[in-house]
């Protein structure tokens, strides 16, 4: 699969530096032509700060990229393009609006300077492109009415029209099921086997041994080591990867389920586009336990995530919160009855940015007493409460008047637990709780969910991360296309039947793939 | 196990405020040095001294007492409605619609004053203030609604209300409010119960009193209330207000609603303070100004008095100006303009650098 | 009310050709936004932008008039209000662009502005005389202004007027048939999709929105130049504004600007021929002038809300927002 020979890139030294932390702290990083690379590492390692200053969308401090037996300076994507690289988003780069023949020829010129390409020449240049690497799109397709799979593929098409000999992929997997990540693994392999060759950042163990030649292994911004891929396995790898023994499962005592704290009766709501998003849903979550919801990024999770909470109009069904009706209520009212919500989108919901770290942590309690009194707040009490819950959750932060959102990621989101967990809820709706975060912020939120579920809260997990939904619930539903589409307790999960649920299909219908099935518990 | 990127800053407290402290105030005044830089320039093209215009200005706005009394006056209305739009503009809400809503407030409360000459002073002045602020608050709740209901921009609603609002006092004036004893486009003048008394022994009113009156009340409205804190929280972030259960919709609509009714105050309190009649220029562009002085204050009470005695100022002594030299008096607005344009400038380069 | 007066021929053919000419000032800024809106830049300075283009305009074709060129001097004038515009647009690109200051504060400082200072450079130049420009004739085509009815409307109009008809043309074939166009739209719906197609971002927002300053302040012209033939303060009296509402109303497409413009023009037709009207009956008596005038800007209103649910998912995605390199992880 791999040709030996001259590196077809090379980076040495790569230094960037960010107001208060080290992205690259001296990185070497080699891809030999026709190979897939993978370069691995959790949250924070800086994978992605490293290719994207091969794309040319940061300067490097320091260091030298060599393509070919040519020193490059890369000072913007556009130049990147013309230098042959190509790279894939983990948040796709494409305009919703436009078609996929628009999107894939945007800032390319066309033979028609300046007028834009007549479509039908356009349209049969763009399907013997697809033809040849086996990427099937339909080119006069608005983009957002494609799956994430499709859009994907365009966006792989994109770099291969500007001529892309080398690709950047970016945590390809993140929005793919595992047969949709299992479709483009091939892929790789193929575009591979044409002569391409292929960086794939990842976090995930197990897609990494499967789908590349060598690994490198990244930590704090410096390269561990360099390993083939077929020389070592997951466990060496976690270990490169966090620089200790890592514990690959999260060990908790079986739950102690009682009373039922969250019920959805038949739950209906639309997304922002009004397209239905949630078509009926219907679970119920008990005091002492945790349900997990699995799924794929777009199946309704972030509009059950807002009708429960309050943030959200439904158009049928119920939503009862401690024995009282909340559907349509809002926030405050969700918030009364034993609610606690942390948000999906941290930065948009969470938490304020510009506002102190003190501030944050007392939030929807500001207005009451002892934090206001007579009607004026009372900022040294507002402070000092704030003081406590620092060192109860250990928040790394020079002090409570710092800006929230000076706080790195992991922080944040402790500023976000602490805040709803001192709110003592009866009832939590943690939805992507470790998004962004690091190896040891994560096992801090996991530790902390079991707590509160063994003193009786009632805990939603919503998150698209398959493996801490598995090590975390004591039941798992799998939402797909806006309905419950399963429902298991935890101890006879069986990830294929999850994956294959997330995916819509279910052991009955379509297919079992019975070869090569991607285990992604970490 | 932290990684590189949860390291902590590193700067203590105390010194980091100063620091913080320094660049606040350092930055506004920055701009307005060379946004006067650029006014003297101006000044040069034209063909005059910059040196002894901007001296004669200066000497104009705080030479005397006279002059001083006359700056003060002017930077009354400009206060009070700035002070209004700070706390819109803590929350983004654009009301540009502060000069519609002064000529509304002074429409509500002059013309009852007009049509009641007979109630005693003491009883007549309260109501033409509670009925300027309610006027200039319901022209401002307007838009307010249909930025809440309708999604419509505030900026160009209250824009255009502006328009409206000023042409209808301009045909009060001409029409059924006009003086019967006489021919010009204004209405009679307030009899002397309704006007505003004076203080000091000279020109001062309590509508000047009133407006300074207003710098702590706003600093503590927006830093030391709730109602102060959700209004800052919507204008950084209104979705985490969304979340945390608050009404935004409810915030925008008391922060445009409430800088209405300080417009509008400052309209009747103008107008029952001196000059004493409607008419269609009972404002020199304070409505507009008060914007511009919102901005330059850095949406802050004391900024904003400074700021406000500053374009008074400016106006005063490009008036006294004008009278000696051959430069026209408008060039207060062009200068105060460049003024407001260079800080802007400068603000915006000294964070982006720090980024 | 003299009905049948009201409905001749004669009096609509007026009012529609006084509406068309109107229009043309406020036409030409609501393409020029449309275009720099597209890419993502709200600049609300207009007013200022074309109160600097009217001024310009107006001084630099009276002074060319002065200066014995002619029937050139209109043309100059308006060149010259283009040119102002553009250095308008600068500003506006320098500040919100390169030094990413708030759109919204940039935009609002900048009417102040313009208006500011073009009101202080008439002032200075010219005192308190009302300046007298040499105006722009009118350009009737020939055989099709004979067409009754439509013929005087349509074809006996300034040459400004089929000026604005064919950069509507223009610009229409600019935003969705070149390989310009749809770099320009990318970046107002996706810049992060745009820079990381190689699009430089930066570039096209100053592109696109100079060359929206510059139609307003052609705009801003043609009123002084070619229309009114004098400059007063505040002489564009929120034509501006008035663009930047149709913006919405047309749903950011060029035709439909027109059509909005044009309807914004009628508003103002009406208010011009009040002289007609009173002949028909409609007097200072039955309507006072000044509602008269109030019409522009309360049909604004009703246009923004009666298109107020209908565009809302019409606007380019990331409009407003500073484009800035996010730092990840």
């Amino acid at each position: 699969m791999s040709q030996a020979g001259m590196p077809v890139l090379q980076m040495r030294g790569i230094v960037k530096r960010f107001p208060g932390v080290v992205a690259n702290a001296g990185i070497d990083f080699d891809l030999l032509p026709g190979e897939v690379h993978a370069l691995l590492g959790e949250n924070g390692a800086g994978k992605t700060t490293l290719m994207n200053i091969l794309y040319g969308m940061y300067a490097p401090d320091s260091g030298e990229i060599w393509l070919r037996d040519r020193r490059v300076s890369i000072a913007s994507p556009h130049a990147a393009i013309a230098l042959g690289l190509g790279m894939v988003h983990q948040h796709f780069m494409l305009v919703q609006p436009f078609t996929v023949a628009e999107n894939i020829v945007l800032g390319q010129p066309s033979p028609r300077e300046p007028f834009n390409e007549n479509s039908r020449d356009l349209h049969k240049r763009l399907d013997a492109l697809s033809q040849k690497y086996g990427l099937a799109v339909r080119p006069d397709s608005p983009i957002w009415t494609l799956s994430v799979g499709e859009q994907q593929r365009v966006e792989i098409l994109k770099a291969l029209y500007r001529g892309a000999e080398v690709l950047i992929l970016d945590e390809p997997t993140s929005v793919l099921t595992p047969q949709e990540a299992d479709e483009l693994l091939a892929i790789i392999s193929r575009l591979a086997r044409e002569g391409k060759s292929v960086v794939f950042i990842s976090h995930k163990l197990g897609e990494v041994l499967a789908a590349s030649d060598r690994i490198t292994v990244l930590r704090d911004g410096k390269v561990v080591g360099t390993v083939a891929a077929r020389e070592t396995d997951k466990q060496a790898l976690a270990c490169m990867m966090v620089g200790r023994e890592v514990v690959l499962s999260v060990t908790k005592t079986p739950a102690h389920p009682g009373e039922t704290r969250l019920a959805l009766h038949n739950v209906q709501a639309d997304s922002d586009r009004g397209l239905p998003a949630l078509r009926g849903i219907s679970l119920e979550v008990r005091s002492g336990e945790i349900l997990g919801i699995a799924g794929v990024d777009g199946n309704g999770q972030r509009e059950l995530e807002e009708t429960i909470a309050g943030l959200r109009v439904t158009t049928g069904g119920s939503i009862v919160i401690g024995g009282q009706d909340t559907t349509n209520t809002s926030p405050r009212q969700t918030g009364c009855c034993g609610l606690a919500h942390i948000p999906s989108d941290r930065y948009r919901m969470g938490m304020l940015g510009d506002f102190t770290v003190a501030e944050n942590l007392m939030l929807q309690r500001l207005g009451s007493p002892p934090f206001t009194q007579h009607g004026w707040l009372q900022w040294d009490n507002v402070r000092q409460a704030a003081r406590e819950l620092v060192t109860a959750f250990d928040v790394r932060t020079p002090s409570v008047d710092t800006l929230c959102g000076n706080l790195s990621g992991g922080n944040a989101q402790k500023v976000v637990l602490a805040r709803e967990l001192a709110r003592a809820p009866r009832v939590l709706l943690a939805a992507q709780p470790t998004r962004g975060l690091d190896v040891s912020a994560i096992e801090y939120v996991h530790r902390k969910l079991i707590e509160q579920r063994d003193g009786g809260v009632a805990i939603l997990l919503i998150s698209t991360e398959l493996d801490e939904i598995l090590s975390l619930s004591d039941r798992i539903a799998v939402i797909y296309e806006g309905k419950i589409v399963g429902l298991v307790d935890a101890g006879e999960a069986d990830v294929n039947e999850i994956g294959l649920l997330m995916a819509g299909q279910s052991r009955q219908q379509g297919h079992l793939r019975e070869d090569r099935v991607p285990q992604e518990a970490l | 196990m932290t990684t590189a990127a949860s390291l902590p800053a590193v700067a203590p407290a105390a010194r980091e405020r100063t620091r913080h402290l320094l660049i606040a105030l350092g930055t506004p005044l920055l701009g307005t040095f060379i946004g006067l830089l650029i006014g003297a320039i101006m000044i040069v093209l034209a063909g005059d001294d910059p040196l002894v215009i901007y001296q004669t200005m200066f000497l104009g706005a705080f030479g005397g007492g006279r002059q001083l009394t006359e700056t003060i006056l002017q930077a009354s209305p400009y206060l009070l409605i700035a002070l209004g739009l700070t706390a819109a503009f803590r929350a983004r809400v654009w009301n540009i619609g502060a000069e519609g809503q002064y000529y509304m407030g002074a429409l509500a409360a002059g013309a009852t004053a007009l049509l009641l000459p007979g109630v005693p002073g003491y009883f007549m002045i309260p109501i033409m203030m509670v009925l300027g602020a309610a006027g200039g608050a319901v022209w401002a709740f307007i838009p307010g609604i249909l930025k809440t209901r309708r999604g419509i921009n505030e900026i160009i609603s209250t824009l255009m209300l502006n328009y409206i609002a000023i042409l209808l006092v301009q045909y009060m004036a001409r029409g059924p409010l006009q003086d019967p004893q006489g021919f010009l486009p204004q209405s009679a003048q307030l009899v002397n119960a309704d006007r505003l008394p004076l203080l000091f022994g000279s020109r001062i009113h309590l509508g000047v009193l009133i407006a300074f009156l207003f710098v702590p009340i706003i600093y503590l409205l927006l830093w030391r209330t709730p109602l102060g804190f959700w209004l800052r929280a919507v204008g950084s972030r209104a979705s985490v207000v969304r979340y945390a259960g608050v009404n935004v919709d409810r915030m925008i609509l008391f922060a445009i609603t409430f800088s209405g009714a300080l417009a509008g105050l400052a309209g009747i309190l103008a107008v029952s303070g001196d000059g004493f009649r409607l008419k269609g220029d009972i404002s020199n562009g304070y409505g507009f100004d008060g914007v511009l002085i919102a901005l330059l204050g850095r949406m802050h009470p004391v900024g904003v008095m400074v700021a406000a005695i500053f374009f008074a100022a400016l106006t005063v002594g490009a008036q006294a100006m004008s009278v000696v030299s051959q430069l026209p008096a408008s060039l207060a607005s062009a200068i105060q303009a460049v003024v407001v344009l260079s800080v802007l400038a400068t603000d915006a380069a000294v964070h982006r650098g720090r980024d | 009310m003299n009905w049948s007066l009201l409905l001749s021929t004669a009096f609509i053919v007026a009012l529609l050709t006084s509406a068309i000419r109107l229009a043309t000032p406020v036409a030409l800024a609501v393409l020029g936004e449309i275009i720099t809106e597209r890419a993502g830049v709200l600049n609300l300075g207009l007013e200022g932008v074309m109160s600097m283009g009217a001024v310009a305009g107006f001084m630099v074709a009276y002074y060319a008039m002065m200066a014995q060129l002619g029937v050139w001097s209109p043309w100059i004038g308006l060149a010259a209000g283009t040119v102002a515009g553009i250095a308008m647009g600068l500003i506006m690109g320098w500040l919100s662009i390169t030094l990413k200051a708030d759109q919204v504060i940039c935009g609002i400082t900048l009417v102040l502005f313009g208006q500011g200072v073009a009101n202080y450079l008439y002032r200075q130049t010219f005192n308190s005389i009302a300046a007298q420009g040499p105006g722009m004739a009118f350009a009737p085509i020939p055989g099709l202004s004979h067409i009754p009815v439509l013929g005087p409307v349509l074809f006996d109009q300034q040459p400004t007027v089929y000026l604005t008809v064919l950069l509507t043309l223009l610009v229409w074939v600019l935003l969705f048939r070149t390989t310009w166009g749809l770099k320009i739209r990318a970046t107002g719906e996706n810049p992060a999709a745009a820079d990381t197609s190689g699009v430089s971002v930066t570039r096209v927002r100053y592109q696109a929105l100079l060359m929206g300053s510059a139609l307003a302040g052609l705009g801003g012209a043609v009123l002084t130049v070619a229309q009114l033939n004098m400059f007063t303060e505040n002489i564009t009296a929120g034509r501006g504004w008035i663009a930047i509402a149709l913006v919405i109303f047309a749903s950011w497409r060029p035709w439909w600007a027109l059509g909005g413009a044009l309807f914004f023009g009628l508003a103002d037709a009406i208010q011009y021929n009040i002289q007609a009207l009173s002949q028909v009956g409609l007097g200072a008596k039955t309507l006072p002038y000044e509602f008269l005038l109030m019409l522009p800007y309360v049909l604004t209103l009703v246009a923004l809300f009666v298109r107020s649910r209908a565009s809302h998912g019409a606007a380019p995605a990331a409009l407003g927002r500073p484009y800035t390199m996010r730092r990840v992880e």
